[in-house]
């Protein structure tokens, strides 16, 4: 089902792509530890190289009055629901890898700008930022892992 | 109507229930648990300010420090660069132990609240809540239409078997039950959005902070303000972010403050509905309330044996239900049944009477009470049978036929009898069916013969009931409806000692133990309990139906279970199937039998005189009772036999009894030796002893043949009369108890 979803919005990315000749299509995939808890909630998102704020990529977890949980991205999101609607599916299993391939705009790349992760399981620890990496294409396809659910995280470049 | 609204959701959700209640109670004792290691500061030792402050001394990373609702204080940190989560001392703000979630009660949780099954689950469960509330309302109404009136739920119920069970369970559990299905419906809810979610009204981020030079977090004016009591989550800044902020949530409300100059920015109390939540969450989950938690998670165990009699309840009624074989139709029948049933089995009464009717050339019409119809032009003969409900009420299918009664226009040689069925033990034994029999005979019809009353469900009661009938109406009728065919147990002759041979009144005492291999492999399908054998006590009746016998008959037992024996005292009855049948049993035979239990014959606990009174064989469960006597409560025995040299039963034993003083006095009667004198005489002798024996509370017990029964209830009348008192007054209390045949 998820799939299906990611890759409808793949679908999609593909279609804008004849039309933004400038974005990028990226493949993410993120591997959560066993950490024995309930679904995660996790914000996969840009800030600048100074950790502000700029665009929301994805939000796994359906229940949003949990997001301020996810607590760097909200606030620098403001939960505003404008900057997640449409980007948001199920939450993740512990142990669970997910795959998706987003569109990205080519000004975010190799520019400075950082991919950040929070994550939060209920009634266990929230991580905030536990993944920084710089979204550059010499970054692409080296895994790191997170200081908190998040056991490996790495994004390639089409 | 209510009763389906009752059973129905019960059938269909009984799976569901028993996950949830026995994953529920399970769940209660987690509060008493995380509060049994929580350590709690008393109100205002602890200020937030200083419980941060004491923590950041041991945990220089803390990122955060949560209160749950049991008081334990959680402290997330990045101690060595990796994240840990510990709990914590608060007033030392020391280390006490890793921070785990525990993940058995994780699972039982999501077991509990979505079956493991997640949303569609959670819906599942949200479903069962709310079919339990119905079921909590529909039962109350139930049971209070059953006992007649609110107040009628604290006193003792009556009745017996699963009802009783249901019933004695319901009222003990009803009110926890419903706290746990409200709430949790309450919570289910919300979860769907059907009811406003009171989490989404959050403070927005502050959109400006001073930005100074953070101070310690001891000298915060806004968390040196907030007991460590009301704490919630207190969340840190970065550190070296002078535009980040601490986030505060507290049971008041949430807010900011800022790390330089210690304000509260944004503080949002907490709205009417958020505390509402939280109270709800409270009381369904215990947490914070550890001892009302246990107290659901207790009465919810009872929700499994709930279900188990609720379904053999129906179970029976359902089986119960018979529809009448071929029934004349009302204008020609020569002979009517009315029936008034609430739980179906006086239809089993009305079908064999039915049949026997028809046998003897009858036309017969059978039809429920409220069907009741304006005439029956060739009808002779009206027989009513009729349960009561409640107290004293009209069983459902009975209701209207009071009031239907004024346009009833009976021709005038239309005769009548009533039959009600009913339990002693209800102060309204057959309420309705009195007053049925009383408003047809105002109706100006004539009795067939005066109402008869039938005491749970009593198979022999109704056959004596048929052999009148048959006599008035000049029929064979051969009534042998045996309603519940009860489980029987194998048992040995053991032991047997004749009496009164010579006197041509046989009676024997005959001792027999159970079977123990009979555990059959029928009893093992039926999930029968392993010991094959009931237990009972004096008093209680024994069933054995004969070989080429109907329906069995019933003896007072003279034994408890605890002797190990089962002994009964029978008198060979000339004619007697069942007598004779057990005479001729010699020692090892082996015969099938029941237990029934007689609650309503049993000497009253406490210290009070208890006075026996009995003839013949009447005195089996007597010589039980003073057996049992170890307490050497005053007991006093007059009996009533044939020749002291020929009858005299449990002679030796009585004896002993007066030795050991288990019983007080024993007076003898007998109607065939040189001074003939009955046990009503024996009685009347000692009219002045009883009298003071009664005023000072004394109770008495009767048992034998129904004219014995009489002539002593005659005397004790007689006896009484001076403490301004009656036999049917001291029936009445309890006082004066009969076991007659």
């Amino acid at each position: 089902m998820m799939n299906k979803i990611f890759f409808a919005l793949g679908l999609t990315g593909a279609l804008t792509l004849s039309v933004h000749a400038q974005a990028q299509p990226i493949n993410f995939t993120t591997q959560l530890n066993n950490y024995g808890g309930d679904g995660a909630y996790v914000a996969l998102y840009l800030t600048d190289v100074n950790g502000k704020y700029q665009k929301t990529l994805w939000i796994s977890g359906k229940k949003s009055k949990y997001y301020k949980h996810l607590r760097d991205w909200a606030r620098g999101s403001g939960l505003k629901a404008a900057e997640y609607d449409g980007i948001s599916g199920a939450s993740i299993t512990s142990g669970e890898t997910f795959t998706h391939t987003l569109e990205v705009d080519d000004a975010f790349i190799d520019a400075g700008y950082q991919l950040r992760i929070d994550t939060a399981v209920e009634d266990m620890r929230e991580n905030r930022a536990e993944i920084i990496v710089p979204l550059t294409r010499s970054g692409a396809g080296q895994v790191v892992s997170g200081r908190g659910y998040v056991r490996s995280f790495t994004y390639d470049l089409k | 109507m209510l009763r389906k609204l009752h059973g129905l959701p019960g059938l269909l959700a009984t799976l569901f229930f028993l996950v949830l209640t026995t994953s529920g109670a399970v769940l209660s004792i987690v509060p008493s648990l995380e509060r049994s290691a929580a350590i709690i500061p008393a109100a205002g030792e602890l200020s937030v300010a200083q419980l941060a402050e004491r923590v950041l001394t041991n945990f220089p990373t803390t990122e955060q420090i949560t209160r749950t609702a049991s008081g334990e204080i959680i402290v997330y940190h990045n101690g060595d660069n990796q994240p840990s989560a510990v709990l914590v001392n608060p007033i030392q703000g020391t280390y006490l132990a890793p921070y785990q979630p525990s993940t058995w009660a994780r699972w039982v949780k999501n077991l509990h609240r979505s079956f493991l099954l997640g949303d569609s689950g959670r819906a599942l469960a949200g479903i069962s809540a709310v079919l339990m509330v119905l079921i909590c309302l529909s039962g109350i109404t139930l049971l209070v239409q059953r006992l007649g009136g609110w107040s009628a739920l604290l006193r003792p119920i009556a009745g017996s078997g699963s009802q009783r069970v249901h019933a004695e369970l319901a009222r003990f559990t009803v009110v926890a039950l419903l706290i746990s299905a409200l709430t949790g419906s309450y919570m289910s809810s919300v979860h769907f959005g059907i009811l406003p979610d009171a989490a989404n009204n959050e403070p927005s981020f502050p959109e400006q902070v001073s930005g100074g030079t953070p101070v310690p977090v001891g000298t915060l004016t806004a968390l040196q303000n907030v007991d460590s009591l009301q704490l919630k989550e207190l969340v840190f800044p970065y550190l070296n972010d002078v535009k980040d902020f601490y986030s505060l949530t507290t049971t008041q409300g949430a807010g900011y403050i800022d790390q330089a100059s210690g304000e509260l920015l944004q503080f949002t109390p907490s709205s009417g509905n958020k505390q509402l939540q939280h109270w709800i969450t409270v009381l369904h989950t215990g947490k914070g309330l550890w001892w009302f938690g246990l107290l659901l998670g207790f009465a919810s165990l009872g929700v499994p044996a709930l279900c188990m009699t609720g379904i053999k309840i129906w179970w029976q009624r359902r089986s119960n239900t018979l529809k009448p074989t071929v029934s004349a139709k009302s204008e020609q029948a020569d002979t009517i049944i009315l029936v008034g049933s609430e739980g179906n089995s006086t239809w089993g009464f009305a079908q064999n009477l039915q049949q026997q009717l028809v046998q003897a050339g009858k036309t017969v019409h059978c039809a429920a009470m409220n069907e009741l119809a304006s005439d029956y032009p060739k009808a002779t003969t009206l027989f009513i049978l009729t349960s009561t409900y409640g107290d004293g009420g009209a069983p459902s299918n009975a209701n209207k036929f009071l009031a239907q009664l004024d346009l009833f226009n009976p021709k005038p040689q239309l005769h009548y009898a009533v039959l009600g069925f009913g339990d002693q033990q209800f102060p309204k034994f057959c309420q309705f069916g009195l007053d049925v029999d009383q408003a047809l005979s105002q109706k100006g019809l004539q009795r067939i013969l005066p109402i008869t009353r039938i005491n749970r469900c009593s198979a022999t009661e109704f056959r004596h009931w048929g052999e009148d009938i048959s006599k008035h109406l000049n029929i064979a009728l051969t009534l042998n409806h045996n309603p519940a065919p009860a489980a029987t147990t194998t048992f040995q002759l053991i032991d047997r000692i004749d009496y009164g041979v010579a006197v041509n009144a046989p009676t024997s005492i005959l001792r027999f133990k159970p079977v123990q291999s009979s555990k059959k492999l029928w009893h093992t399908l039926r999930l029968k309990k392993r010991q094959p054998v009931p237990s009972f006590a004096p008093g209680d009746l024994f069933g054995i139906t004969p070989p080429q016998g109907h329906s069995p008959r019933l003896y007072s037992l003279a034994s408890s279970s605890n002797d190990g024996v089962l002994e009964i005292c029978v008198r060979k009855q000339p004619q007697g199937l069942c007598s004779n049948f057990l005479h001729n049993l010699h020692i090892g035979d082996q015969i099938d039998g029941f237990i029934q239990h007689n609650p309503s014959f049993r000497p009253a606990r406490g210290t009070q005189p208890i006075i026996l009174v009995g003839a013949g064989a009447g005195i089996g469960p007597l010589a039980g009772f003073i057996r049992q006597n170890v307490a050497h409560n005053p007991m006093y025995l007059y009996w009533g036999g044939r020749n002291p040299e020929s009858d005299f039963l449990y002679e030796p034993e009585l004896n002993n009894y007066l030795k050991d003083e288990r019983l007080c006095a024993l007076n003898t009667a007998f109607s065939r030796a040189t001074e003939k004198a009955y046990v009503q005489d024996a009685i009347q002798a000692d009219a002045q002893d009883l009298r003071q024996l009664i005023a000072k509370g004394a109770q008495v017990l009767v048992c034998g043949s129904r004219d014995m029964a009489n002539g002593v209830s005659q005397v004790f009348d007689n006896i009484v009369q001076p403490l301004h008192l009656s036999v049917a007054h001291l029936k009445a209390q309890g006082r004066y108890l009969e076991d007659v045949y």
